[in-house]
């Protein structure tokens, strides 16, 4: 396996009153895409928003490149080259598609100042992103809107990219584009963390995989592994993949 | 984001009550001077109020001490321009000027000062938490009344304006306060500096973002509580200059006037829309203007047409006339 480059280890959260991780140990190696499975209520939004520091772990451990970030807030975290896309995208609807990469792109104190080749390939990835540069980003579509926040993402290098299920609500044919991104950015050795429901879509981009339920991971594997084995799918999610 | 994009229909609401009333005034001279009046007051809530959206749009931070930052302003600014007597005594309007430029530049910093401490102290410890915010900033009003009693007196404390900012410039027959006009310029300048912050800067972006979903800003990498620090100083002193607009608008200063504008400046921010500074200053130009048509109109009933106002806005826009995407 390659480095690790996020681990938890034994992470538990609560939000109020209710306790939603139960002793999480997930590895993340450097270079791969990790797909996050499970059911609905397994706790997988919850392990993403833990490891941004959203919400804090009450218990456990979580190292980012053999640096223990358990006690950091969010902006240190995501100082540490870490990129989030939330389930919710998180796009600024009142601000222009233009503005919200602008944001993404902490170098950058003006438009003129984000990377231009950079810029390019994101718009060769998500011509979408191109197209509606000046307008208002809550007047996109549902897809365009999933194809900004993750190209906000990516708008500079980072060493991790975190994303919560990318093809939810989305059509077929964007989802095929979604995944053309992604396969990309693994192409460029990008480390990708990725939650998903929908399973053909973990089929085609997982390297590694981690199965949770009831706030614990109970299965990590490839993703290989885990689609040559059917018996296993049944067990784990319920159907086959 | 092209023309077409805009929503227009709150701008269209100003010209619109100020054409809806012109039948029942009558003259178009009184119209005219009450138009002139309303806006210039409509300003000066817009300069106290575009803070004060901000904090609460930003932080989710209700601040019903506000109304502390305006009276300490207004304060201020009678210790300053009694101090230049001989400036504010001439006749020549720049040398007027000259006086109560830094009237006001002292009075936003010290406004902006006690806001530092306010954060600090009395804001920060009840984050998220509404019903203690009400409670404890209304606490830190009433001490700072207090206090202002302590340093200048409790009694009412007249505040002229200056010599050359006194009478009115005749406009056919309509006669137009000088300070309303200089009122009305400094709220302009006041909305195209914010304006262009918002727009144009990327700490105005960030301002913009974090209003609309605080997380979001931070998962970017940004710290959003200094940020907010930074917007509440300034808000603070923005309050600070609408005091001392709004005292030397009255003529006088008392300690317990930012609370009576208090009501007001929440009427204006709900009306804009929660957060959002282009809300604000639709929300008081209407405020201003309607308060002013029908005080001429209707005396008995001026104390509560803005609240009419409001809620004929909330029953046409529930969450204001510029919602804050997001929230």
């Amino acid at each position: 396996m390659s480095d690790i480059l996020l681990q938890l280890e034994g992470v538990h959260t609560h939000i109020g009153a209710y306790h939603i991780l139960h002793g999480v140990d997930l590895v993340v190696p450097k270079g791969q895409l990790t797909m996050l499975l499970g059911r609905n209520g397994a706790g997988k939004t919850t392990t993403l928003r833990t490891i941004m520091g959203l919400w804090q772990a009450s218990q456990g451990r979580l190292t980012f490149g053999g640096q223990d970030i358990t006690a950091l807030n969010t902006p240190q975290i995501a100082g540490l080259n870490i990129a989030y896309v939330p389930e919710n995208m998180g796009i600024f609807s009142d601000l222009s598609v233009k503005e919200n990469m602008l944001l993404a792109a902490r170098q950058a104190k003006h438009a003129g100042q984000m990377d231009e080749a950079r810029l390019k390939w994101i718009f060769s990835l998500f011509p979408a992103v191109e197209k509606f540069w000046n307008h208002p980003a809550g007047k996109l579509s549902g897809g365009q809107k999933q194809m900004l926040a993750v190209a906000r993402a990516i708008v500079e290098p980072r060493e991790l990219l975190i994303v919560d299920e990318p093809s939810k609500g989305l059509a077929p044919a964007i989802i095929n584009n979604m995944i053309d991104a992604f396969a990309q950015l693994k192409a460029t050795g990008t480390t990708i963390l990725l939650v998903e429901q929908n399973i053909n879509f973990a089929k085609r981009l997982g390297d590694q995989v981690a199965v949770m339920d009831n706030g614990r991971v109970v299965h990590a594997g490839t993703m290989q592994a885990l689609a040559d084995d059917e018996q296993l799918q049944q067990s784990l999610l319920g159907l086959a993949i | 984001m092209n023309a077409l994009d805009f929503d227009w229909k709150p701008l269209l609401l100003v010209p619109a009550l100020a054409l809806l009333v012109l039948p029942f005034i009558g003259s178009p001279s009184t119209w005219l001077t009450l138009t002139v009046a309303g806006l210039a007051m409509g300003m000066i809530v817009f300069i106290i109020a575009s803070g004060l959206t901000l904090v609460f749009g930003l932080m989710d931070v209700l601040n019903f001490g506000h109304g502390v930052f305006i009276a300490l302003g207004a304060f201020v600014s009678t210790t300053v321009l009694g101090l230049m007597g001989d400036w504010t005594g001439s006749q020549d309007l720049w040398r007027n000027l000259v006086a109560v430029f830094p009237a006001m530049l002292v009075a936003m910093a010290v406004s902006g000062a006690l806001g530092l401490a306010f954060e600090r102290f009395i804001v920060r410890p009840v984050y998220g938490q509404h019903l203690k915010q009400i409670l404890i900033t209304m606490g830190g009003m009433i001490i700072g009344e207090e206090l202002i009693k302590v340093i200048w007196g409790p009694a009412q404390i007249a505040l002229p304006l200056p010599e050359g900012l006194r009478g009115a410039v005749l406009l056919g027959d309509a006669a137009i306060e000088k300070y309303r006009l200089l009122a009305v310029a400094v709220g302009l300048l006041v909305f195209a500096v914010l304006a262009w912050t918002l727009s144009r800067t990327k700490i105005g972006l960030l301002i913009r973002a974090g209003v609309q979903d605080r997380e979001m800003v931070e998962s970017l990498g940004y710290r959003i509580k200094r940020l907010f620090v930074g917007v509440f100083v300034v808000g603070s002193a923005l309050a600070g200059l609408g005091g001392v607009m709004w005292g030397l608008y009255q003529q006088n200063v008392t300690p317990q006037m930012g609370a009576q504008v208090n009501v007001l400046i929440f009427i204006v921010i709900i009306i804009g829309g929660l957060g959002s500074t282009g809300g604000a200053l639709i929300g008081a130009l209407l405020v201003g203007l309607m308060a002013n048509y029908t005080g001429f109109l209707l005396p008995k009933v001026a104390l509560f047409s803005n609240i009419a106002l409001m809620v004929a806005i909330l029953l046409w826009r529930p969450q204001g006339v510029y919602p804050v995407a997001n929230r």
